[in-house]
């Protein structure tokens, strides 16, 4: 499982590194998403991958589940969602206002 | 009522800027006052806490009464709060500027002014790692906005780059924040600094990882070398109090770098103590020397103030790198100056801008502008100051500078840099003042007819007062240098015997129902 987990995290974060350096814009805004899934799902496994256990202290029970992570990749997506959304309609503006969708704003000859 | 106000700054500007976003578009003279008003009450603020603090206390704040390290603590010591008060005078000054029209050209200008002043003011006072990373995207985001604000093919271009290059800096934040959340089990930036003293060896390379991590994000907001091609763009081309009002965003940056490496990565580390010693020096001397190349080739005044805030972040850093007490305390008199400077310097770019027509501000020999024994004065003034001549507050800060370098092993390199810059930037400054007043033609004989109807004394005295006041601000420090100095040496004691913040963090006393 964990290597299951390590290898999407490493594949979504290439994929999102590869389409981050592309000059247009809708691929890189497809690369942010990437990123922001790859660093959502790291954040989630920071507290360890665990099946069936409480995150509530209780009596007689060694094992917890960390319930941090949690609240922290919510925040995390909540703040990308809204990322992602501005920089779509950013981009767009961009297409708009510039007649191309070029990261630099200028066609290839 | 006291044991609170720890906690103004941040909410203060936040219920401003909800305020705002309720009143209706139409009432701009209401709008502009609540704003001014919130802002005012924020230096007052600033003024009380730089009291409390003075003396070496340190307030912490636990919200949501939990108790250190579970819950999110605000601290507020002598450098965040410091930091507070640079922000709300340079907010006011910029305001104060956008109140004469600049706010109007889009909607919820002061809504989103205040709400950078909300993200910018709780990035300086919060105590936790991924806090912080919430309020550096709030503050990105109002200025993502306030960067756009008034619309234009070139700003939406700048702007495209500056979102794109912050969203990979943000999402680098958080795998550095994870990584250290995984092998230490908290974010509490006080517990951080204990745990990673403490860590074993087998962790030590992970640590390393995400401290270099994080280095290269701040680095992203200080627009360190490699990391500055965002800024020049973004800055010459939005309008100019937002520019004014983002020469303190670099210094967010510089803040970062100087609280976390002092505090959860400084001397007292174990294993990953005072790790970013050898990047930070060569890569700060090499901003200093890029900055200045572009202040020698920009073509336009607000390309080339631009450039001028990546030179003062180079000298900034250069200091910090330095990694001494007098190097810290020579940066923190710095700080304020350069930020009040480069504002200053923004605000009097656009009116000379104003005045030029056609010619925008280009370096060429344009019309005689109106005005232009006043405002000649003021650029004279402002370039003494950024250049870091006597008797300005940039002499001084330099002199600190190069002072505490003398100890320093690489300290023939540090001076021979920071002053031959200095040279390069007097020389540039020298050429374009001389090109946009001395080479100045009469308009009879270029055709371009400079601004119609000449202005009023009170509109001018409106205008110029938001930049008179930031150059007061650093007439201030060289008058009252003494008093500063003191103040900085304090602060850079306090960050590098992090000790007594550890201590007030984790011992903060919940409030018993």
């Amino acid at each position: 499982m964990e290597l299951l987990i390590s290898l999407i995290i490493g594949v979504l974060t290439a994929s999102g590194v590869y389409l981050s350096l592309r000059g247009r814009t809708f691929p890189v805004v497809l690369g942010l998403t990437f990123l922001s899934y790859a660093v959502n799902l790291f954040l989630l496994v920071m507290g360890r991958l665990t099946i069936g256990n409480p995150p509530i202290i209780a009596d007689g029970i060694t094992q917890y589940a960390d319930p941090l992570p949690q609240a922290l990749v919510l925040t995390a997506i909540v703040i990308s969602f809204g990322m992602t959304a501005f920089v779509i309609v950013l981009a767009l503006k961009a297409f708009s206002e510039m007649g191309n969708d070029q990261v630099d704003g200028k066609h290839k000859s | 009522m006291m044991n609170h106000i720890a906690i103004f700054p941040v909410i203060l500007p936040l219920l401003t800027g909800i305020l705002l976003l309720l009143l209706p578009d139409r009432l701009p003279a209401l709008k502009r006052s609540i704003s001014l008003i919130s802002v005012l009450l924020q230096i007052i603020t600033a003024g009380l806490l730089l009291n409390t603090v003075s003396n070496g206390e340190i307030l912490a704040y636990a919200l949501g009464n939990w108790s250190p390290p579970f819950g999110i603590v605000l601290v507020a010591d002598q450098l965040a709060v410091g930091m507070l008060t640079i922000t709300a005078l340079v907010a006011i000054c910029a305001l104060f500027y956008a109140s004469r029209g600049a706010d109007s050209s889009g909607a919820h200008f002061h809504t989103l002014f205040q709400l950078q002043l909300f993200g910018l003011n709780g990035a300086f006072l919060t105590g936790d790692l991924f806090n912080l990373f919430v309020f550096f995207e709030i503050l990105l985001l109002a200025s993502y906005s306030l960067l756009l604000h008034g619309g234009g093919r070139l700003k939406t271009k700048a702007g495209l780059h500056f979102v794109v290059i912050n969203l990979v800096g943000s999402t680098l934040f958080l795998f550095a924040v994870g990584t250290l959340y995984g092998l230490l089990g908290t974010l509490n930036m006080a517990d951080l600094a204990v745990k990673v003293a403490a860590a074993p060896a087998d962790d030590a390379v992970l640590i390393h990882i995400a401290g270099l991590l994080l280095f290269a994000v701040f680095a992203l907001k200080a627009a360190l070398v490699p990391l500055y091609l965002w800024l020049p763009a973004a800055y010459a081309h939005t309008t100019a109090p937002v520019a004014a009002l983002f020469a303190i965003m670099t210094k967010v940056g510089a803040y970062s770098i100087l609280r976390v490496y002092t505090l959860i990565f400084g001397a007292q580390a174990g294993t990953a103590a005072n790790l970013i010693e050898t990047w930070l020096l060569p890569m700060a001397m090499l901003t200093l020397i890029v900055g200045v190349l572009g202040v020698l080739a920009s073509t336009r005044l607000r390309q080339q103030v631009a450039y001028l805030v990546i030179v003062s972040i180079g000298t900034l850093l250069t200091a910090i790198g330095i990694n001494s007490a007098a190097g810290i305390t020579a940066a923190l008199y710095y700080l304020p100056h350069s930020t009040f400077a480069a504002a200053a310097f923004f605000l009097l770019s656009d009116s000379i801008t104003q005045r030029r027509d056609v010619m925008d501000d280009q370096f060429e020999p344009g019309p005689i502008i109106q005005q232009q024994r006043l405002l000649g004065i003021l650029f004279f003034i402002t370039a003494i100051l950024v250049a870091g001549l006597p008797p300005l507050s940039g002499f001084i800060g330099k002199f600190l500078i190069l002072n505490a370098a003398l100890p320093h092993s690489a300290f023939f390199w540090i001076i021979g840099v920071i002053l031959i810059t200095s040279l390069f930037t007097l020389i540039a400054l020298a050429r374009g003042g001389s090109m946009l007043f001395y080479r100045a033609q009469a308009p009879h004989s270029c055709n371009i007819a400079p601004d119609a109807e000449p202005r009023s004394a009170l509109s001018l005295t409106i205008e110029l007062t938001p930049v008179a006041g930031l150059l007061l601000f650093c007439i201030g420090l060289v008058i009252f240098a003494g008093a500063v100095t003191e103040y900085t040496a304090a602060t850079a004691n306090q960050l590098l015997q992090p000790e007594a913040y550890i201590e007030s963090v984790l011992r903060t006393e919940i409030i018993k129902p």
